[in-house]
């Protein structure tokens, strides 16, 4: 069966996959040996996989910095709330969606779609944004971008492939259409639900342009806009004084440092969860 | 499906049990989707509606609807303005470079893993390479610039080889590598996903019977794995046409710097410096809306093609 030729495509795969891993890889280590690595080393060039002459002065600066602990509880802040409302709407919506015998469904779907294909822009965002008062206040980052109309989709999908006949018979037994909600449906698509909070959750913690855009003060900044201001060299790497002779030193790897730092609980749970998005994805590819 | 199989026909001559449900349990109904309707109306469709702008004089704490009709001055603006066809083309080099190059890698990504019969193996590529579409783009324009700095591994092997340290992300010439490049790195893995999915629902049939008639690896490929895939294919090609123009603003954005606007400026960057640095609010919604509009009319386009030459299509 195995002919010499099939035999070196499959070796010739397995190393380009290869390569491909190591390609995607890299990066990460990089960061990680730069965190961990002595200013000197850095500048020099020689720190690739690593760390070289290993050094935690950075990582004590870091984590002494008061604002960026206020911007990494912002983060947290700001991707509960933000979740838990994208929730609440998207399993409404969804679920009003998913019945096919209600009137002016259609429509209801065509609302949603659409705005998948057009959108007010930019400018009139920022304009209604503003207009509203939002500015600078949790909500101009937690709500215009509530629903995500694909987890939407994959949603319905969901709902729609669920036995009617459950809910007739909660019906026939007197549940009225939350008690049915709550009671009947919601159990049964725990799975949906978790996989919907994780695509949420995962795009809020890496957000950063409407915060950027719509806060202007420091404490209300998210931890991914700290860290931009860091990169972009609009901060001066601390905010405390108390660690004046140092700064200089270690400005090179306090990019590296504050990267490991926001990367770190997305890469801690990433194992755990990367089949369910996968799973989820999938979900809506089938009915999109 | 289930309700499918469950009805007999006999059944379904009879008007649909549930289509006479009492009013009051459908208005229980319609007021779920109240608060999302208000979210749509609200934060999707007001911004829509909030375009006029583009026609109309805008005072910056006035009306969100702009003080006065000025017709197409805002537009004229633009279609004269230098800066506009520079970023206009930028937009249409990156977005179809980013179209040619990763639209079909993850379609060979997955044709290569789905030969791979280690499943331990495979398991861990796949992995992997899903991991870059999770990190924010912050972070990811922050790899890209320590991997890309004077004392980085890119340089570090450019060093090696006997060349001069280059400042890439200074340089005009590299953006647009670079842009691709990580925009490749980042979405080439979860692109396959969806793939992953179609191969596994092809025929196995449809290979025998491929090998019967002679047919090799590469012609089994060709004739069977391709045509297979190729819904999938054309709905992704068309969501990607559809957002051809809205090149990654967020990382051009964080990559971008005036020295190297020449290549890196696009329509999104343009308009935010113009509109929201600048203040130029009608100006920017122009611009803005005409970009929203060649987006519609692509997708619109791209659907219908498609549709009518090899059925697929979104809707």
């Amino acid at each position: 069966m195995t002919s010499p030729g099939r035999r070196a495509f499959h070796v010739l795969n397995a190393i380009i996959l290869t390569g491909v891993v190591v390609v995607t890889l890299y990066p990460f280590l990089n960061i990680v040996a730069r965190s961990f690595s002595r200013e000197d080393e850095i500048i020099a060039g020689r720190v690739t996989l690593l760390p070289r002459g290993f050094d935690l002065t950075t990582y004590r600066l870091v984590m002494s910095d008061d604002l960026f602990w206020t911007n990494y509880r912002n983060t947290v802040i700001y991707t509960v709330v933000a979740t838990a409302i994208s929730i609440v709407l998207t399993t409404c919506y969804a679920y009003v969606l998913s019945k096919r015998h209600l009137r002016g469904r259609g429509a209801l779907v065509g609302i949603a779609v659409f705005t998948m294909f057009f959108s007010g822009g930019l400018i009139p965002n920022y304009v209604l944004i503003n207009e509203l008062g939002l500015r600078n206040t949790l909500w101009a980052v937690v709500l215009p971008n509530a629903i995500n109309v694909f987890n939407l989709l994959v949603m319905k999908a969901f709902f729609e492939s669920l036995p009617v006949e459950l809910e007739e018979q909660a019906a026939v037994d007197g549940l009225g259409t939350y008690g049915i909600l709550l009671r009947i449906v919601l159990p049964l698509s725990k799975a949906i639900v978790a996989t919907m909070v994780l695509f949420y959750a995962v795009s809020y913690w890496n957000s950063w342009f409407t915060a950027f855009l719509y806060l202007d003060r420091a404490e209300l900044f998210p931890v991914t806009v700290y860290l931009r201001n860091l990169i972009a060299g609009a901060t001066d790497a601390t905010s405390t004084g108390s660690v004046d002779t140092d700064v200089a030193q270690v400005a090179a790897n306090i990019k590296a440092v504050t990267m490991v730092l926001t990367v770190v609980p997305i890469l801690t749970i990433y194992p755990f969860v990367q089949r369910y998005f996968v799973s989820g994805v999938m979900l809506g590819a089938v009915k999109g | 499906m289930t309700t499918l199989l469950k009805a007999p026909p006999t059944v379904a001559q009879r008007p649909p049990k549930r289509a006479r449900r009492p009013l009051s349990r459908d208005w229980q109904l319609y007021s779920l989707a109240v608060l999302p309707l208000l979210f749509f109306a609200i934060f999707k469709y007001l911004p829509m509606l909030g375009n006029v702008i583009a026609f109309r004089r805008f005072r910056p704490g006035g009306s969100v609807f702009g003080e006065y009709w000025v017709g197409l001055r805002y537009v004229r603006m633009f279609l004269v303005d230098p800066t506009f066809w520079q970023v206009f083309s930028n937009t249409l080099i990156i977005g179809t470079l980013t179209l040619i190059i990763c639209f079909p890698l993850p379609i060979v990504l997955a044709l290569m893993l789905n030969e791979v019969r280690i499943r331990t193996f495979k398991r861990f590529v796949q992995s992997v390479s899903y991991l870059p579409h999770f990190l924010s783009v912050v972070i990811v324009a922050g790899m890209v610039g320590q991997l890309l700095s004077v004392d980085g591994t890119v340089n570090a092997l450019v060093r090696a080889a006997g060349g001069e340290a280059i400042p890439f992300l200074q340089r005009p010439e590299w953006f647009r590598t670079i842009y691709v490049a990580s925009e490749a790195w980042q979405t080439v893995g979860w692109g396959t996903i969806l793939y992953l999915a179609a191969l596994t629902t092809l025929d196995e049939d449809l290979y025998d019977a491929a090998k019967i008639d002679g047919a090799g690896r590469w012609r089994q490929t060709w004739h069977v794995t391709l045509p297979g895939i190729r819904p999938t294919m054309m709905t992704l090609l068309i969501l990607n046409i559809g957002t051809f123009l809205a090149v990654g603003f967020e990382k051009i954005l964080l990559l971008y710097n005036p020295l190297t606007y020449p290549t890196a400026d696009v329509i999104p960057t343009y308009l935010y410096r113009l509109g929201v640095v600048s203040g130029n609010f009608s100006y920017g919604a122009a611009i803005g809306l005409f970009e929203a509009v060649i987006g519609l009319i692509l997708v619109f386009s791209a659907n219908a093609i498609s549709k009518r030459t090899v059925g697929t299509s979104l809707w």
